[in-house]
């Protein structure tokens, strides 16, 4: 049983590439590997919900120009009303969701010009 | 005789409290692919061993029209037997009694044989099977489990907790398992999470089955939450039974010694590892080269599969085997598979267990999600339960073991006591191709022919530097060996820890990177 593995592992056909430091090994991978999720930096124009939650109030329409202090969207979330402000001065392009929308995380709430 | 019928009536009620929740109840409970909460003990237990406590508590609940309410038992039993003659405490929430939620009562007979089991330093046995906190009791019931994690902590390390989720364990009840040493679940009957499918549908609107959410595979595979797996009921049994025969019964205790047994011999120590360090194999066959009978017991064998953990016999005595697993994900070491060994040797170091390394990892995985996910304050988890345990290390290198994986993974550095290294073993900074790119990066520009340069200079270091002699000439490695010397050098070493006695600083306790 053992050598028949030791076989397995010098032909490996099944086994998959994994580079660390400029080696290459053979292995196999997890399903928890396989699965993650990759990283994409973060764009200042969207707004994204960082809670899963339900949209109570939507301040504001498109076209506005907005300050960090102006309220866009209220998103209640773990019995929280969650104030939503922009990332940054601008002026709201569009406008996804409604007031009782309910979105999960991560989802582009606003998006600005 | 009047105490006849004393003894009549003593029959009747125990017959009485013994049908749980009704006939009705234990049917519904076994057509779910349950056993009752007796049978379970019935059947866990050394025949005609068990006996029962706190068999008449009743609740003392009046609001919600609770005082009408009859829970035989109040949803849990309680008491004391042996497995294979060792003496345990244990308990059992039986579902058929108002869903064996937990109330004041149904708390207070919990902590009663925990407290038996601290006292009397025997191994506890919980059999979680409750739909959750007895709503009716309000703040009792929250109350009551914060008295069952107050004492899980406070027996941590003292005796073995044993946790078998053999129903729903739902909300705040799944930090008492959390808190204890091993959990055991059974495909389609375990349940665990915090937030069930419902409240996620409601406030989410995302939709999920419990199995999906919280079953036994997402917490043997995904969360890491379980240490044993199981199809069915019964073996799952076995499993707490086997891995009781491994442990000792509490920590000013060794583990029994059973008569020496020699490996199989289908399993051939030296025809396991290939040579070339990108090719995988599987380490639990060297294991099973090295140990007693070749019987080694995995724990989380699903999860962080790239290390490998578990128990074996060495002559007899329970060792603790960490070994990196080249099978999978090349046994990188990573966020999961470093909580996963820290926790192990923090187990043995308390259970006064040895620990045996295997080393075979090229370093830590890269990818901006290990770096985001904490991998540096989870890999400090290693060095810290290898540098604070105080049983025998012993360490052996099998082949590659660069950078700081090599410090990690047992080594002299972190008071191995023993660092044993096969001839192909490579202790380096890092591998060949990447050391030459760095090392060599001037050369190999400037070459005529870069390509035919750089694989003259990787083979030059791997000349050099990709061997044991480098660090066995420092005295890093104790001794370079064949593999097939391996087992009795092993044996040797165990031997001469026996009496091993280390004095760290006085502290109340470190911090280590929770």
């Amino acid at each position: 049983m053992t050598e028949k593995k030791a076989m397995k592992s010098q032909e490996a056909p099944e086994f998959k590439k994994l580079e660390i430091q400029g080696n290459t090994y053979l292995t196999t991978y997890t399903r928890k590997y396989e699965n993650r999720k990759n990283w994409t930096k973060a764009d200042p124009k969207k707004v994204m919900s960082f809670i899963p939650g339900t949209i109570r109030q939507v301040l504001v329409k498109e076209g506005d120009v907005v300050e960090t202090t102006d309220k866009l969207l209220v998103l209640e979330a773990m019995k929280m009303m969650n104030s939503i402000y922009p990332p940054a001065h601008g002026r709201i392009k569009s406008i996804l969701v409604n007031v009782g929308d309910r979105v999960p995380k991560g989802a582009l709430m606003i998006e600005f010009e | 005789m009047a105490i006849k019928k004393q003894i009549q009536e003593l029959q009747k009620r125990r017959e009485e409290v013994q049908m749980g929740g009704g006939e009705k109840a234990i049917e519904k409970q076994e057509a779910m692919g349950k056993m009752t909460a007796r049978n379970r003990i019935k059947a866990l237990l050394d025949p005609d061993s068990f006996q029962e406590y706190d068999m008449f508590v009743q609740h003392e609940a009046r609001d919600f029209e609770m005082a009408k309410k009859v829970l035989h038992g109040d949803g849990v039993v309680i008491g004391s037997g042996t497995i294979s003659g060792q003496p345990v405490c244990i308990f059992a929430q039986d579902f058929t009694v108002a869903g064996g939620s937990l109330g004041l009562m149904h708390s207070r007979k919990i902590t009663k044989i925990m407290d038996h089991a601290l006292k009397m330093k025997v191994p506890l046995i919980g059999i979680n099977d409750s739909g959750g906190a007895r709503i009716q009791e309000g703040v009792n019931s929250l109350a009551g489990y914060g008295e069952i994690f107050f004492r899980n902590t406070i027996s941590s390390g003292v005796i073995p907790q044993i946790s078998v989720i053999l129903g729903p364990c739902a909300g705040g009840a799944v930090y008492s398992p959390a808190l204890t040493d091993y959990v055991f679940v059974v495909e389609n009957i375990s349940k665990m999470f915090i937030t069930g499918p419902e409240v996620i549908k409601t406030v989410l609107g995302e939709e999920i089955s419990m199995e999906d959410l919280g079953g036994a595979r997402v917490h043997s595979e995904i969360t890491g939450n379980a240490h044993f797996y199981a199809l069915t009921e019964a073996a799952c049994f076995s499993q707490i039974k086997k891995l009781l025969s491994l442990i000792p019964a509490n920590n000013d205790r060794k583990a029994d010694i059973l008569p020496t047994r020699q490996p199989k011999p289908d399993f051939r120590i030296g025809e396991i590892v290939p040579d070339d360090p990108s090719l995988p194999y599987d380490v639990r066959n060297v294991v099973r080269a090295i140990v007693d009978d070749s019987d080694f017991f995995e724990i989380q064998e699903n999860w962080a599969a790239n290390l490998v953990i578990g128990f074996g016999r060495m002559n007899g005595e329970t060792c603790g085997f960490v070994c990196n697993q080249p099978l999978v994900l090349a046994g990188v070491l990573d966020v999961d598979s470093s909580d996963k060994a820290a926790r192990f040797i923090r187990y043995c170091d308390a259970f006064n267990i040895p620990i045996i390394t295997l080393v075979d990892l090229p370093g830590y995985l890269p990818g901006v999600d290990q770096e985001h996910a904490g991998v540096i304050r989870h890999g400090a988890k290693i060095l810290y339960a290898y540098s604070e345990a105080t049983v025998p290390k012993l360490t052996v290198i099998l082949r590659k073991a660069y950078g700081g994986g090599y410090i990690a993974m047992g080594s002299r550095h972190l008071r191995a006591d023993f660092v044993f290294a096969w001839p192909t073993a490579e202790v380096a900074v890092m591998g060949p191709e990447g050391a030459a790119n760095i090392i060599f990066r001037k050369e190999i520009m400037e070459a005529e022919n870069p390509d035919e340069m750089r694989q003259l200079k990787v083979k030059e270091y791997k000349e050099k530097f990709a061997n044991p002699y480098v660090a066995a000439s420092k005295g890093y490695i104790d001794s370079v060996i064949a593999p097939e010397e391996t087992r009795n050098i092993l044996l040797h070493a165990i031997e001469v820890s026996g009496e091993k006695s280390v004095f760290l600083p006085r502290k109340k306790h470190g911090i280590p990177p929770f």
